[in-house]
């Protein structure tokens, strides 16, 4: 039984926009989800329903074996991080923190006790007395991840809590989150556009686009694995390279190319069951050629690319230099190419390419979904 | 640039208060003095001053008189002063309250037409309050409320509350969502919320809402005039009705009345200048 179960969860607004299209999700306890899209995609209404800040148009929510579809947010055990804080300005730190705990019965030497503990684990000890106005953006986001903290509750819903902050802080205040939930176990779903976030936080990442889910996976399987092309597009920084062409079969091997060139590139034997996908395609559309052939894109990271003596011939167009290492835009006979590397390389500097066929990924360019 | 400034503040000053101070000076004199034709301008404690000195010597009747009904009247100025602050205290209450929870659920919740209603809340004030005086009139002897302060206070409460749905409104809508959002998710209900978060925020609001309040029903006469005759007569009214008076008008005693008259407001107005100045918005929120 999953901690939290999300079924065909939607919410269309009255206005007739429909911000979340129908979403399945379970959570086990403990686990570190990240809602990831980009912004109009649905992620942070779906974060706000579940928190019931928003009331879902379908669906059904569960937590903790109860349905909490329609149940208002103070009767649901849930830690809200807002991204622009939320702290109540009228009130010192220490209010803002103790505040959750101040309607529940808690003692007072309890609420000192809990005060005292997550103002020691966020730092916020020499703060408790002044007020949100005058802290820092990192602190202030400090304090109110505290206030989340200090009644453990079942589930922490996080909306971009790091989004507003500067390079610095965002990196801290990461780190911070993901000790927690490496001592701690806290089961959160964290809603962000950034990628590099997602991949660092997450057990597991929900990618989410026009208000549907387009993949749930580990970090790794949706970089390495993604399930269509707005994720292989989407996920990575620059994103795959994607081009479109032709899965030709001659004989045995397999092969991708452009009607216009004469560059071939071999398809690994772990994409095999392409093979079925295209002799099923020939079949039904009881074609007499003896080469079958499929449009297809190819999907190709960037780090998979590197120079060689001889491959794909190309023209360096662009080249950004990043420091440990560069993006070098490669004009090809088969498209554009962006290839990481920590060379540098000349503008107009002819080179050749060569493609870790292992990592080769190819998509349906009509549905957009992965091939095999 | 610095001295410029008071170039222009001390000579607005001294325009701004001479009627006070004119008031001030008439409040101390006696009736004979008041109403010389030679101004007399200094205060002195002299005794037996020659007619047309530039002084005149100070004396605390007018305020004393204050105390006593006048001639033909029924009841001490500071009856109806009571009557002016109970009407005039209790309809801002009930304008600040019941604006304040209408203007919240304007800001708050979707509301069917709530453009349209908000149109017609504005609409209460598009004629002038006088121009249906008969008819309130009327309505109001079918439910004997002429002559009660009830009546006046539904009165100025009906007027002010256009006013103080629309101010507060502004204020309330200023104030972000995820302030409540916050409380909400802390465990709050959504009535707690509005306690410990809407309220504390729209105090600016509700106190710049209750100057405006107070002023308007503190210095109403028309309608005060035309409900009431003998209970629930205010200050504006009564003074008006000395004029004619038999023995004169005692403009002493109407110097020191509305002297008195104009302290509450000036204090309240003073007060709710610091509560400004702190600020309707605390910035803590970016967006």
């Amino acid at each position: 039984m999953p901690f939290l179960e999300l079924q065909n969860l939607q919410k269309t607004y009255p206005d007739g926009t429909r911000a979340v299209r129908g979403i399945d999700l379970q959570v086990d306890k403990g686990e570190f989800i990240v809602l990831l899209g980009p912004s109009g995609c649905g992620k942070t209404t779906t974060l706000r329903m579940i928190a019931g800040l928003e009331d879902p148009t379908g669906g059904q929510i569960t937590l903790d074996n109860q349905n909490v579809t329609h149940l208002p947010p103070s009767q649901r055990d849930i830690g809200f991080v807002f991204q622009f804080y939320a702290l109540y300005p009228h009130m010192t730190v220490q209010k803002n923190i103790a505040f959750p705990l101040e309607n529940i019965g808690t003692s007072p030497a309890d609420i000192e006790a809990a005060l005292n503990r997550v103002a020691r684990a966020l730092g916020v000890e020499a703060l408790l007395d002044q007020y949100p106005r005058q802290l820092s953006g990192g602190d202030q986001q400090r304090v109110s991840l505290a206030r989340a903290m200090v009644r453990t509750p079942d589930i922490y819903l996080m909306d971009e809590p790091l989004g507003t902050l500067d390079a610095e802080h965002r990196l801290e205040l990461r780190a911070f989150i993901r000790r927690q939930q490496l001592s701690l176990s806290i089961t959160a779903i964290y809603v962000t556009h950034d990628q590099e976030e997602a991949m660092s936080l997450a057990d597991r990442i929900v990618v989410m686009d026009g208000g549907k889910i387009r993949q749930i996976g580990s970090p790794s399987e949706i970089y390495n694995h993604p399930a269509d092309l707005f994720v292989a597009n989407f996920v990575g920084s620059p994103g795959m390279n994607l081009l479109n062409g032709q899965l030709v079969q001659h004989g045995d091997s397999l092969t991708f190319t452009r009607p216009d060139s004469d560059i071939h590139i071999p398809i690994h034997a772990n994409i095999a069951p392409m093979r079925s996908v295209l002799t099923q395609r020939h079949e039904d559309t009881k074609t007499q050629s003896s080469m079958a052939s499929k449009q297809v894109v190819l999907g190709m990271r960037p780090e998979f690319i590197r120079p060689a003596n001889r491959g794909i011939p190309g023209d360096v167009i662009l080249s950004e230099y990043q420091g440990s290492h560069g993006y070098v835009h490669i004009d090809t006979p088969i498209g554009e190419l962006v290839m990481r590397s920590t060379d540098r390389f000349a503008i107009g500097e002819k080179i050749h390419l060569h493609l870790n066929e292992t990592h080769i990924r190819l998509f349906d360019p009509d549905t957009g979904t992965a091939l095999a | 640039m610095k001295y410029s400034r008071w170039l222009v503040i001390i000579p607005y000053f001294f325009l701004a208060t001479l009627p006070l101070c004119w008031l001030l000076l008439t409040s101390l004199k006696t009736q004979e003095a008041a109403i010389s034709s030679t101004a007399s301008l200094i205060p002195t404690t002299a005794e037996n001053l020659a007619p047309g000195d530039l002084s005149f010597s100070v004396t605390l009747d007018a305020y004393r008189k204050l105390a006593t009904p006048h001639t033909g009247k029924a009841h001490a100025f500071f009856h109806y002063l009571l009557n002016s602050v109970i009407i005039g205290l209790l309809s801002t209450l009930t304008s600040v309250v019941l604006g304040t929870g209408c203007a919240y659920g304007f800001s708050r919740f979707r509301i069917a037409g709530a453009r349209d209603w908000l149109f017609f809340i504005l609409s209460t004030r598009f004629l002038p309050p006088l121009a249906v005086v008969v008819p309130v009139l009327m309505m109001y002897r079918v439910f004997n409320l002429p002559n009660t302060h009830l009546g006046l206070i539904l009165l100025y409460t009906a007027f002010n509350l256009s006013l103080a749905v629309w101010l507060m409104k502004g204020f309330i809508d200023e104030i972000p969502r995820a302030y409540e959002e916050a409380a909400l998710v802390d465990g709050y209900s959504p009535l707690q919320a509005f306690y410990k978060i809407i309220l504390p925020h729209s105090a600016t609001g509700m106190a710049v809402t209750a100057v405006f309040c107070l002023i308007s029903a503190w210095n109403e006469y028309g309608f005060a005039l035309a409900l009431n005759n003998a209970e629930a007569v205010t200050v504006p009214v009564y003074f008006a009705g000395l004029q004619g008076n038999i023995q004169g008008i005692p403009w002493p005693q109407i110097a020191a009345g509305v002297l008195i008259f104009v302290v509450p407001i000036a204090v309240f107005t003073v007060l709710v200048r610091n509560h400004l100045l702190r600020g309707v918005t605390f910035g803590t929120i970016k967006q």
